[in-house]
């Protein structure tokens, strides 16, 4: 095979992970990968002195599986078009499918779009696993975009089983087991014990509520399968959506939540915890009334812990689409906004929800959450902690990303935004108060580098040489603008890359798609020893022939709904 | 002597996936834990007259073609139409489907599957109040009231009740059909109904009414039922409702004697509202009782490729949809199709008679593993594998659970999917060489 070699020169790269901050250098690429030189054979791309950074990864986003259910009930969403370029419907061309929607775009149009913005990977944060082939059946017609997906397990029979019975070994062979059925790439808990509440229409209240039937706690789950992480050195953390989404005053849930997680010794090199959008469970008060930001407090205490990483959910105003596992959740909100709402339990595993709703700056629960992403950004110091996200989405479509990077690194746009809030909701916030701004390194680390750690993914989301070659160089020359007046640039360089390189492919050039090669779909395979394997096994075929509906041989996910796999294999210590 | 274990049934939305085969010599020659539809489908396959041959209508008559020409007869019909349906779709595989799709977003044609005559509102009620579901094990480990509405499972679905509903035993439910409370809702006494504890006798097309009354009773607002409300006493409406909001987990699986009846898509919208009233109580769900048995996985891929779940049309490039416009019968009664590309249905047994006339004369282009009314009226018919016999796919439970059908024998019949990938790839050179 012919060697393809591209030189880019002139490239203002800022990549944290090597602590390059905007300085004009070449970067050279080899058969997909970051390397030291190239010959004089390789093609040249002139980056003129443009930002640029690795791939942006996006490691909590919804965007295959239950997306889905979104689309079927709002197709009124296929015909938005409230970001140009970025949402709508476009006809197919040759290099590209039809495209439509804005918060629940096709498969196509997730990945033209992510593209465009320079980004070339996705985590989606919620796979069922009795469902886990429709994950993968999207992730097979998203083009370009790197793909991995979180499994479910925090509402699991075989897990509380496990958990109460204290089989901590055959839990984590469990564990691997199921992320294996399901090709998952880690351990996804939403609402501990919360989704078997559901199952009688009940929720959890806190960490210490007995699950009904169970005999185990939210806490004993968290716990339990943070255990089990470890002890299979899975390559990500448990990722957790707290209990009490979404509640005033839960704030404190959160927090204890963080620092239970203080006794967790983490055997890779990675965070013992990964919370996730923050924004939903930063919230102070005792109802809707008397809601107000619980930001402060939770960045303080992630101030002065190291164990741990999260992500935003920051809120874009505008239509949005919720989607979670956390089914109680989203029965609430269809009650209270008198949404329309869909469910969909799954049998012996979790549940889940999907409510359309609206948020408004005029109304001063969304204003207030609104701030409160933004809060928790500037808030906490070390930007190695954020990951930045919509939770798209819930807090709003992934397209408005750019829009949300101004929000960061201008004052002056956020004083925009909040000058059209109400006074209530002023009183609810600290936004006004801020003043931080945040530089092009901060936001390349919040965007791609920290992804890197936090999933144990080195070849990503850094320009290091032995990379992955995926490159974002976007319209800005760093030493001729000053983001903090100049948002509009900013937002419209973010919104269509000047390049997007894909393991060394053109595959965005001015902002239009130039090609759409297949991504790679990452899963795990945790070794377990061979008679705690066959021990669970032997539990879980009492499972499948007594209360599943699918039989056991045909719950794993075959390797032909994965095109393009990476295996990431893990030795566990038993 | 092969057997072949777990393997899914392809005949109905309940793809039970606990099927065994024998094989020997390439021919099925048992099968066990199928129902007797399920049966007839294994043993049918060698049974029933399957199309032999491509064949291409000339003067009148079907005359068999090599695959090649047929494909290339049918591509000309597409690149030469200016307004294409391609319909049905339901009773093939997943990959088939998108390929369908890719095929229709090429040719700037409409197409729509077999919810158009069935489950359709169902989805248009979605779109107004949402689909609180749940999936089948759901139910069987959990619930303890069912209530079966416009649907006769003892005959579309025959498996259902025992393996997923009334009979089935769970975690929860381990007296199975003794510890369950079982209600038929139905214009006539089905053998359904026959089983169940309460068969309520509604008037036809009286559906919304009886909804709706349930919905007041659920809500407390007793005071504003009539004293009968679609052929029912509100004495035994409001037993109906207090049996609901008591029962620890009740499941309301619909059928198209609800989808298909007077109101409608009202009618699915009125359940999702009386199932988001009743959580207000308990725990309640809804399940559409789903016919072909992928007709939800088209539902799916379409909805994922297209964003639409049906009645897709991409005259402008991009997907559009309106059904009441862009339906499969809405172009054929208007008489605006000018040709159509139909698989895995059958219009011409299912359709109204002035969309089949309309059909009649238009270039049909049919690919099916079966002759049936449809090849009566089709120019070019080009015979496809049996999905889940003699092809793998993936397949769509009615609750939206996927599953990989097995192939099971060898055939020389190409694929769904392999046609519709012909297909496309002898349009682009039609398209290139015009």
């Amino acid at each position: 095979m012919r060697m393809s070699e591209i030189l880019i020169k002139n490239a203002n790269v800022c990549d944290p992970a090597q602590g390059i901050n905007c300085e004009t250098m070449d970067l050279c690429i080899r058969d997909g990968k970051i390397v030291e030189s190239v010959s004089e054979s390789a093609k040249v791309i002139d980056a003129a002195g443009r930002l640029t950074m690795a791939g942006g990864f996006d490691g909590h986003t919804h965007s295959a599986g239950k997306i889905n259910v979104g689309r079927f009930m709002n197709p009124n969403d296929a015909r938005r078009t409230l970001v140009p370029g970025l949402s709508g419907p476009e006809a197919m061309t040759e290099k590209t499918r039809a495209q439509v929607g804005y918060n629940t775009p096709n498969t196509y149009a997730i990945g033209y779009r992510y593209a465009k913005l320079g980004y070339t990977t996705i985590c989606e944060a919620a796979i069922p696993m009795l469902a886990a082939r429709h994950t993968h059946e999207e992730f097979k017609e998203i083009p370009i975009l790197d793909k991995m997906g979180l499994s479910l397990f925090g509402s699991n029979w075989q897990v509380m089983e496990y958990i109460r019975d204290k089989e901590p070994e055959k839990l984590a062979a469990y564990v691997a087991w199921g992320l294996k059925a399901s090709r998952g790439y880690g351990v996804k808990i939403v609402n501990a014990g919360g989704g078997e509440a559901w199952g009688w229409g009940k929720n959890v209240s806190g960490l210490y509520d007995p699950v009904p039937n169970f005999d185990v706690t939210p806490a004993e789950i968290l716990m339990g399968l943070a255990e089990a992480n470890e002890k299979l050195q899975l390559p990500h953390s448990v990722h957790v959506h707290c209990n009490n989404l979404g509640k005033p005053g839960n704030y404190e849930t959160t927090i204890e939540t963080m620092k239970m997680f203080e006794k967790v010794k983490p055997v890779v090199d990675r965070q013992a915890l990964h919370v996730t959008h923050v924004q939903f469970n930063a919230y102070a008060g005792t109802s809707w009334r008397d809601f107000e930001t619980g930001a402060p407090m939770v960045a303080d205490y992630l101030n002065g812990a190291n164990h741990l990483t999260f992500d935003l959910g920051q809120v874009i105003f505008g239509p949005a689409v919720t989607m979670t596992a956390d089914g109680p959740v989203e029965y609430a909100n269809s009650r209270m906004l008198h949404e329309k709402w869909s469910n969909q339990d799954i049998e012996l595993e979790d549940a889940s929800g999907v409510v359309p709703l609206s948020y408004s700056p005029k109304s001063f629960i969304n204003a207030v959450q609104w701030a409160i992403g933004i809060e928790l950004a500037l808030l906490v110091e070390d930007p190695w902690k954020i990951m930045f996200t919509t939770d798209s989405p819930n807090g709003g479509s992934f397209v408005n990303y750019p829009e949300a990077f101004t929000y960061l690194m201008s004052a002056k746009k956020r004083e925009q935004v909040i000058s059209g809030f109400g006074k209530m909701a002023l009183d609810r916030m600290v936004l006004p108060g801020l003043d931080r701004e945040l530089s092009f390194y901060e936001l390349a680390i919040m965007t791609r580098s920290m992804q890197s750690k936090m999933y144990s993914r080195p070849e990503k989301g850094n320009l290091k040489v032995g990379s992955d070659a995926d490159v974002a160089i976007y319209d800005i020359i760093t030493s001729d603008i000053d983001p903090s007046v100049e948002h509009e640039k900013v937002k419209q360089a973010f919104s269509g890359a000047a390049y997007t390189l894909k393991d060394g492919k053109v595959v965005v050039k001015d902002g239009k798609i130039e090609a759409t090669p297949m991504g790679r779909t990452y899963w795990v395979n945790a070794k377990v020893p061979a008679d705690i394997d066959s021990a669970m096994n032997k539990d879980t075929d009492i499972k499948f022939k007594k209360y599943y509906t699918v039989s056991k041989s045909n719950y794993m996910v075959e390797d032909s709904y994965l095109p393009n796999p990476v295996e990431i294999s893990t030795e566990g210590e038993f | 002597m092969p057997v072949i274990k777990d393997a899914v049934c392809s005949l109905c939305g309940s793809l039970c996936d606990d099927i065994t085969v024998t094989v020997e010599d390439n021919k099925i020659t048992k099968i066990e834990n199928a129902c007797i539809l399920g049966h007839s489908k294994f043993v049918g396959m060698f049974e029933h007259d399957r199309i032999e041959n491509p064949m291409i209508r000339k003067d009148g008559e079907l005359v068999p073609v090599p695959y090649e020409e047929a494909i290339e007869a049918a591509a000309k019909i597409l690149v030469n139409s200016r307004r294409t349906l391609s319909y049905g779709w339901c009773s093939t595989s997943c990959e088939a489907i998108a390929k369908a799709i890719q095929l229709a977003e090429e040719t700037g044609s409409l197409i729509d599957s077999t919810a158009n005559v069935c489950h359709g509102p169902s989805a248009l009620a979605a779109q107004e109040k949402g689909s609180p579901g749940a999936s089948l094990g759901v139910i069987k480990n959990r619930a303890d009231l069912i209530v079966f509405w416009g649907c006769n499972p003892v005959h579309a679905h025959p498996r259902h009740m025992s393996r997923y509903s009334s009979f089935s035993k769970g975690f929860f439910s381990t007296k199975g059909r003794k510890g369950r409370k079982m209600v038929v809702i139905d214009v006539r006494k089905t053998d359904t109904a026959k089983l169940a504890d309460k068969y309520v006798e509604i008037e036809q097309g009286s559906d919304l009414l009886l909804i709706t009354a349930l919905r007041s009773a659920v809500n407390g607002h007793e005071d504003v039922i009539p004293e009968t409300v679609a052929g029912i006493s509100k004495e035994e409406i409001l037993e109906l409702a207090e049996n609901l909001k008591n029962a620890q987990f009740s499941c309301i699986f619909f059928g198209m004697g609800v989808t298909q009846s007077r109101s409608k898509y009202k009618n699915g919208d009125g359940v999702s509202s009386l199932i988001s009233d009743l959580n207000q109580h308990t725990k309640s769900v809804m399940i559409g009782m789903r016919g072909h048995y992928n007709v939800t996985g088209f539902g799916q891929v379409a909805t994922w490729e297209t964003g639409f779940p049906m009645a897709i049309d991409f005259a402008r490039g991009f997907p559009y949809y309106n059904p009441g416009e862009t339906g499969a019968n809405d172009v054929l009664v208007r008489e605006e199709a000018d040709a159509a590309i139909i698989s895995a249905a059958d219009p011409g047994a299912h359709f109204p008679q002035k969309a089949v006339r309309h059909l009649a004369k238009i270039p049909v282009i049919q690919i099916d593993p079966y002759a049936n009314p449809t090849t009566e009226i089709a120019d070019v018919v080009i015979p496809a594998a049996v999905v889940g016999i003699e092809a793998e796919g993936t397949a769509y439970r009615m609750d939206a659970i996927p599953l990989r059908m097995k192939k099971l024998i060898d055939t020389e019949f190409k694929t769904d999917e392999q046609i519709a990938k012909d297909l496309i790839a002898k349009v682009r050179e039609l398209k290139e060489g015009a």
